[in-house]
């Protein structure tokens, strides 16, 4: 496995972690090392606890990891906290005047900073954080120098004066570590790579510019708000109108309105916005007008915990407004793939004239990541479908919705002359006309049905089954969907260290699932164990209900934080062991 | 707006708003004479019907767009005003009508009604206002009046009706005016002026159904109703006297033009993004200096 370094810092909210967690972002970026960030935090703006977790590697970090190899406390409860994080090797950096240390594992260095002796206090209420980086950067092995420039990428808005003032009490914590502390064993690595650094929200957001989307709204809701924030700061350079509306039934509707109009427009939301956007879904349905939804999971139901993450919404999407139609589902497996799987939910949802829903989760949406920003390409294929925009073909009367082979029927943009005609949300003819109400007809109604749901095959074909990841023979097959990836395939890697053979089926497309792709290869594994983050295994009964493939075990978590490898690890081999197949791990870290 | 003034190639006459069936509404329903009046105020005005898109919600009142030939959309209970809001934006270029009834609009669409007005995005919005919910076969609506029986009210309703017209005044509507179905010349000529106004403009039309209201019928308004442009002394420019003749209700009926200002752009107008035409027209890629910004931001 590959070696990582991971700091965590805590406080209260209002004291500063955010600051202090993205200028090491930075800097471990401009070193050109990967990262991964994720931020435990409450729904509160002062108070409370957050701790926020980065952990860096020459190699992709595809999750957290398990511990932490130098805490930063900001106040005397994270310091009792999180203190048994660190391992041997491992330190902790915190201001002496305020905070009393607390019984340390064997060969974990404890770093008090004197913070008033160092700094001025008075002027500056963040020194303890602004000292404690600079003494992290020396026993990191870092040169002082990149923290200037990093500063003037902070700070640079805010003028010279606060540039000087942090970067010389950064300074004073750099030179008293170097006198004091014990630099790590091994020097933070340096690479000639460069990352960008975004979080899953800023992905989902620039993804969908990418693909083309000329409208978005949305109503706030956590932890959804960075896709509007991305929007609204971005959308007038981007040539994308972006509205804060009343509420998300608005949002679906005029999302839809605008879809209509002939733009590609989509709307993010949490599972209460969702809840309420999902008549407006079989609106687009009906009408065949293509909007893409995001939900970012939180952990519900109800308002829920705002803060914390779950993947416990499946069977929300899946069955997102009554009656049967074609829809789309994707979650996407990474922060990176927040941003691939827009272009190809958009073209999906295009060609097919339906809805599509992203399901993604906190975890991903607040979390950050390094990618290549190759990765991060603004010119991805794009295919609208069969779409009418000009007068051009000599036509008789337009059907809106002609009986088609493939189901899809050419849509035309409003205000081309001698296309006019009536979309619908009640059941209707070919050209429009309403068949419901005076009009009942149960032929035309079985018809425009079949017509609609013909789609569905198109939808399959046009989706590559999902692939086994490992070796075939593999003693242990773990399948997730979504955004636990990433932590299954670090314990994958740690259990392989330990004698245990594993191979990963990630599903990143719910809905079409290829049922038939994935019972042949579950067919060949010896055991199968089933990873989700939330309480019933969502996912294991959908799997159940499409394809009657029932798994050996479970590893389930929803206490609102995400899985870390070692629970994972440990419920495979309690499971090998055969003491449960139902495993529920602790989340140990308090926050 | 550059709609109103596309000329077509050849006239509009009625045959080209006549919708693909007829009405099904109830013989009498008042509806019909509201379809007439916007089919002549478009006439009047020469739009080309593919420039038009008429935008309902659910309910009687709402299967307007079915019986006009313009390009139509039939969406949900309630959501008329956000889908049209979403089309206008997309193509501004559009006149964008948007049909419905009392209950559509003033119940289950009342919060979208506030907020559409708030923005002042220019949409045409007429209300097919006959107190009460006709398609779900005759229950208390938002304008039906204190003591009326109804299917769901069979005592008599005890909730205070919504006054629609200051309701609009006061959430900011730069245009708001009432008609009756029934004075045809009177409505269209308000329909022409509603579409002419570059914001929102709010219509209250009074449309009796004649199944399921027996208090407020064509009788009972006609010596009611009070022409606002009889009235040489009144002001349609002064808020504070259209809330005091908004509030007159009784053996009087003040119908007409009740406010319109002139002097707030409409939304498609304060929104910079627009500046260079409809959304529709655009490019779908980001411009690459832009797209390249966006990355470095991140680097
Ligand atoms: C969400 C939802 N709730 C209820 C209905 C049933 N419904 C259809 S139309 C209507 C009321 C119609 O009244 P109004 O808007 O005044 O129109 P009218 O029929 O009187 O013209 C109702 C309650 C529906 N279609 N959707
Ligand atoms: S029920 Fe009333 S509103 Fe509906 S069509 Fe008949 S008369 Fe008109
Ligand atoms: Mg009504």
């Amino acid at each position: 496995m590959s070696q990582t370094f991971a700091i965590g810092i805590g406080g209260a909210a209002g004291q500063g972690v955010a600051t202090p967690g993205d200028i090491l972002a930075l800097l471990f970026s401009r070193r050109g090392l990967h990262l991964n960030a994720y931020n435990a935090y409450q729904s509160i703006i002062r108070g409370g606890h957050t701790f926020l977790t980065i952990r860096a590697g020459v190699d992709e970090v595809s999750n957290l990891g398990d511990g932490i190899d130098l805490l930063i406390p900001l106040n005397q409860d994270t310091m009792e906290r999180h203190l048994r994080l660190l391992t041997d090797g491992g330190a902790c950096i915190y201001n002496s005047d305020t905070i009393k240390a607390g019984t340390a594992a064997e060969g974990v260095q404890l770093c008090p900073l004197p913070v008033s002796t160092l700094a001025d206090i008075t002027r500056n209420k963040v020194a303890q954080n602004t000292l404690a980086l600079g003494a992290a950067l020396s026993m990191m092995g870092v040169g002082f120098n990149v923290l200037e420039g990093v500063f003037q990428a902070q700070f640079g808005r805010k003028g010279e004066a606060v540039v000087n003032e942090n970067v010389s009490i950064a300074r004073a914590g750099y030179e008293y570590a170097t006198a004091n502390f014990k630099p790590f064993a091994k020097p933070l690595p340096m690479t000639d790579k460069r990352y960008a650094v975004l979080s899953g929200n800023t992905a989902l957001a620039m993804g969908g510019a990418a693909a083309g989307c000329k409208f978005y709204c949305a109503y706030p809701m956590s932890p959804s708000t960075g896709v509007l924030h991305w929007m609204a700061a971005h959308g007038r350079k981007a040539g994308i109108l972006v509205r804060q509306v009343e509420d998300e039934i608005g949002v679906i509707n005029m999302a839809i309105g605008a879809a209509h109009g002939g733009v590609r427009s989509m709307c993010a939301t949490s599972g209460g916005g969702f809840a309420l956007m999902t008549e407006g879904l079989g609106l687009s349905a009906m009408a065949e007008i293509p909007v893409v939804a995001i939900n970012c999971m939180r952990a519900g139901p109800s308002t829920g915990v705002p803060t914390k993450t779950e993947q416990g919404d499946l069977w929300q999407a899946l069955g997102a407004a009554f009656g049967d139609f074609p829809r789309v589902i994707a979650a996407p497996l990474d922060i990176g793939d927040c941003f691939t799987l827009m272009p190809e939910i958009f073209n999906l949802t295009d060609r097919f004239q339906c809805p599509g829903i992203v399901l993604c989760d906190l975890l991903l949406s607040e979390g950050r990541l390094s990618v290549d920003p190759k990765l991060l390409d603004f010119n991805p294929h794009i295919d609208r479908g069969e779409m009418i925009t000009s007068n051009g073909e000599v036509h008789d009367e337009y059907l809106r919705y002609k009986i088609t082979e493939s189901g899809v029927s050419p849509r035309a943009i409003p205000g081309i002359p001698g296309f006019t005609h009536v979309v619908s949300s009640d059941e209707h003819e070919e050209n429009g006309v309403l068949i419901s109400d005076e009009y009942t007809n149960h032929a035309k109604r079985r018809v425009m049905m079949d017509k609609r749901m013909r789609k569905v095959a198109g939808i399959e074909a046009a989706v590559v089954p999902p692939v086994l990841d490992g070796p075939a023979d593999a003693d242990v097959t773990l399948i997730g969907w979504g955004s636990t990836d990433g932590t299954i395939k670090e314990a994958r890697a740690m259990l392989a260290e330990q004698g245990i053979t594993t191979n990963q089926l990630q599903i990143r497309w719910i809905v079409p699932l290829h049922g038939d792709a994935i019972l042949k290869i579950l067919r060949g594994a010896k055991r199968t164990i089933m990873v989700e983050n939330n309480y019933s295994g969502q996912f294991a009964r959908y799997l159940r209900s499409e394809t009657s493939f029932v798994a050996d075990g479970h590893i389930r978590k929803y206490d609102g934080e995400p899985f870390m490898p070692h629970h994972i690890v440990e419920a495979v081999r309690d499971q090998l062991a055969g003491t449960t197949t139902l495993s529920i791990p602790t989340h140990e870290v308090m926050v | 707006m550059a709609t109103i003034n596309i000329t077509p190639a050849k006239p509009m006459v009625m045959a080209d708003f006549k919708g693909k069936v007829d009405p099904d509404w109830c013989p009498g329903c008042g509806d019909f004479g509201v379809l007439a009046a916007v089919q002549k105020a478009l006439i009047e005005l020469q739009i080309p019907n593919h420039r038009v898109a008429t935008v309902s919600g659910i309910g009687c009142s709402s299967n307007f767009p079915g019986f006009i030939n313009t390009y139509g959309m039939h969406t949900l209970h309630g959501r008329s005003l956000p889908v049209a809001s979403g089309l206008k934006l997309a193509n501004h270029d559009l006149t964008v009508l948007v049909t419905g009834g009392d209950g559509d609009g003033f119940g289950i669409g009342a919060g979208h009604f506030v907020h559409a007005m708030r923005r002042n995005i220019n949409l045409n919005y007429f209300v097919l206002d006959n107190q009460v919910y006709g398609l779900t076969t005759g229950q208390t609506s938002p304008t039906s009046r204190i003591g009326m029986k109804t299917k769901s009210n069979p005592y008599g309703n005890m909730d205070t009706p919504v006054n629609p017209i200051t309701l609009a005044l006061s959430a900011g509507a730069t245009f708001v005016g009432r008609g009756f179905s029934a004075e045809q010349k009177h409505l269209t000529e308000l329909i022409k002026q509603a579409i002419q106004h570059k914001g929102f403009s709010f219509l209250d039309i009074f449309s009796p159904c004649v199944t399921y209201n027996h208090d407020n019928t064509f009788q009972w308004f006609r010596p009611r109703v009070k022409k606002l442009e009889d009235n040489a002394e009144y002001d349609s420019t002064n808020w504070i006297a259209a809330m005091e003749k908004a509030t007159v209700w009784g053996e009087e009926i003040p119908i007409g033009k009740f406010y319109e200002r002139t002097d707030l752009p409409s939304l498609e107008e304060t929104e910079p993004v627009l500046d260079d035409g409809p959304l529709v027209d655009r490019d779908i890629r980001v411009p690459a200096e832009a797209a390249k910004r966006f990355v470095e931001e991140l680097m």
